[in-house]
């Protein structure tokens, strides 16, 4: 009796989770098809001028803003990510690891408005001082260094876990043909692990996709196509909390242009994490 | 080693022992003498190639604080194939593993005493377990290919250890001699993982030999696999050991009786205590006449 209570319970809850995600589709989908409805979807997705109020839509200088810094974010988290996770593995003596993991795990617990002033108050004006003086006050760069900053420890964690996991007799093979610690660890294990690794990257790519206050507060609210990493740019996030944030009337096509916002994004990242998972399955190693 | 090593073609270098050594793995003195002989290709040079023998002597091997195998002496012969066997537990997996300085790997392991591999102390303090390992090779109990294509498996120890010389020809011959040629030779791009375990088994072998060591050591090579496979890598052995020394663990009696020449039985006496070598001898001898009870015991399938 008791047993069947807990087991309607939990299966109530699973149930309950995944009819919140299907409703949240449900209303992001009809609020897209609402807009497209008053607005061209070819225009929406082909032309590289976003300007709401005067009711140009086109999603590409979004699109832009969010990719610039997202590729400077994996140009800054994939080599430090996967160092980080190797060393963890291969080279950190067990009692290290064991703190070293945890507390790279905090490091990705640090709230993102936190990131994002860092960005603004000091890596932007280090940028001006040291290496860039006409850098924009809101710039893509300094943005997207940090957004790298927050995904190291995703990146990292998930490769360790990838890494860690290639069996010890992989290893063992290696070092019997006479290999050095460092040609197992980059010719071997390294590879051995690559479905996870690359894993652990586009679930990092995914989060800096989605990510907010980093983008918000350091890149800027201008939504410009083609401009450089210097400048302030407005990533596709950046918008949605302009709008929310702002006095846009509700039912108002500007308001509604949120929503079809949140569908591309909400498709780049569905797609993103439908190639890791193809990806684990198509490369994942049997031992 | 010499014989893959110095490009084909540059006889002044092969002629001197200590310079072509000197070349080895970046710039890391090997032991290996180079055969007068082997400068003209690296086929006919490798068909010269002896094994080496090695001499235990005392040798203590530990877990930690656990003292797993105690007081070993063996003088394993060169170009022979020796056999260790006993009951499960007794070290035979550990003693092994000491003779190329793979025991060590394990954390909090360590072993003790005087292993000589020709003129070389293995265990001396400038001695480089790499090397070691390049010289000594390894066949693991479970098949272990890297994930890589064939080719690949068979090619990246030589590639790593400097091998200059005709990558498809040493591929060719080592998959030949490991007998998995036939079975792969249409397939040499695909991955490791696609064979069956025999033929991963082989595969490993083969990738041994392609480093042309001087001892090959295997642990059980055949104790997962079908008596097919079994009776294919049996059957190289003889081939083997006209030019390596080799030693192999094996819980199947005919198996050590076909294919060893010499044989050393492992023991613990009282539970608890550390395994040591209870007798070892010629391979005929032990299993017709052995001098201890124990083993005349275990060989007969009496216990064990
Ligand atoms: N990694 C390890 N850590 C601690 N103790 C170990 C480890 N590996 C083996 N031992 C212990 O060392 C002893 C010898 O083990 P070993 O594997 O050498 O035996 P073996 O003769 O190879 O047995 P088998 O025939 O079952 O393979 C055993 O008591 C075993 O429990
Ligand atoms: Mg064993």
């Amino acid at each position: 009796m008791r047993e069947t209570m807990i087991k309607l319970a939990l299966t109530a809850c699973a149930y309950l989770s995944i009819l919140t995600t299907f409703g949240i589709v449900l209303v992001l989908l009809f609020e897209t098809i609402g807009f497209f409805r008053k607005e061209s979807i070819v225009e929406f997705l082909t032309s590289t001028r976003w300007s709401p109020t005067t009711g140009s839509f086109g999603i590409l200088p979004l699109v832009y803003g969010t990719l610039t810094a997202t590729i400077i974010a994996v140009i800054v988290a994939l080599p430090l990510g996967l160092l980080a996770a190797i060393y963890l593995s291969e080279y950190a003596s067990r009692g290290l690891r064991r703190w070293l993991k945890p507390a790279l795990e905090i490091l990705a617990g640090i709230p993102t408005v936190v990131y994002g002033y860092f960005a603004l108050t000091f890596i932007t004006p280090f940028l001006r001082s040291h290496l860039f003086p006409d850098i924009g006050s809101f710039n893509a760069l300094s943005a997207g260094l940090i957004m790298g900053v927050m995904i190291i420890p995703t990146v990292a964690s998930v490769s360790e876990d990838a890494i860690f996991a290639v069996p010890q007799s992989l290893r063992e093979g290696a070092y019997a043909l006479g290999a050095t610690k460092r040609e197992t660890a980059t010719k071997i294990v390294v590879p051995a692990a690559l479905s996870g690794i690359v894993a652990a990257v586009i679930l990092g790519i995914s989060r800096a996709i989605g990510e907010t206050m980093i983008v918000t507060i350091a890149m800027g609210a201008q939504p410009i196509w083609g401009g450089s990493p210097l400048e302030g740019m407005q990533a596709m996030t950046a918008y949605i909390v302009q709008v929310v944030g702002g006095e846009t009337p509700r039912g108002s096509v500007q308001y509604q242009s949120i929503f079809a916002v949140g569908s591309a994004l909400f498709v780049m990242t569905l797609t993103l994490n439908l190639i890791s998972y193809w990806f684990v399955r198509r490369f994942r190693e049997v031992y | 080693m010499g014989d893959v090593q110095p490009s084909p073609g540059d006889p002044e270098e092969n002629r001197d022992p200590v310079d072509s050594e000197k070349k080895t793995r970046e710039g890391n003195p090997t032991m290996r003498p180079v055969p007068e002989t082997q400068n003209q290709d690296s086929k006919s040079a490798r068909e010269d190639l002896g094994g080496m023998g090695m001499s235990v002597s005392d040798l203590n091997a530990y877990y930690g604080s656990f003292k797993a195998v105690t007081d070993v002496s063996m003088e394993i012969q060169a170009n022979k194939v020796t056999a260790l066997i006993g009951p499960s537990g007794c070290g035979k997996s550990t003693y092994i593993r000491c003779l190329n300085r793979m025991h060590e790997v394990i954390s909090g392991a360590y072993a003790q005493g005087r292993v000589t591999l020709g003129e070389q102390d293995i265990y001396a303090k400038d001695a480089d377990p790499v090397i070691i390992r390049r010289r000594v090779g390894m066949v693991f109990q479970k098949p272990n290919p890297f994930s890589k294509s064939i080719y690949d498996n068979v090619a990246w120890g030589a590639k790593i250890n400097g091998f200059r010389g005709n990558m498809d020809e040493l591929v060719e011959r080592s998959l030949r001699q490991a007998a998995l040629w036939d079975e792969v030779k249409d397939r040499l791009k695909e991955s490791g993982f696609g064979l069956s375990g025999g033929q991963q088994q082989r595969l490993c072998i083969a990738r041994t030999l392609a480093v042309e060591p001087e001892v090959i050591l295997m642990d059980e090579p055949a104790s997962a696999l079908d008596p097919v496979s079994t009776q294919k890598i049996e059957d190289t052995m003889d081939d083997l050991k006209k030019s390596y020394t080799v030693v192999i663990v094996t819980h199947n009696m005919q198996q050590a009786a076909r294919i060893s020449d010499y044989t050393g039985f492992f023991y613990i006496e009282n539970q608890g205590d550390p395994g040591q070598l209870w007798e070892f001898d010629e391979t005929e001898k032990m299993f017709s006449n052995p001098e201890r009870k124990e083993t005349e015991d275990y060989v007969t399938g009496r216990f064990g």
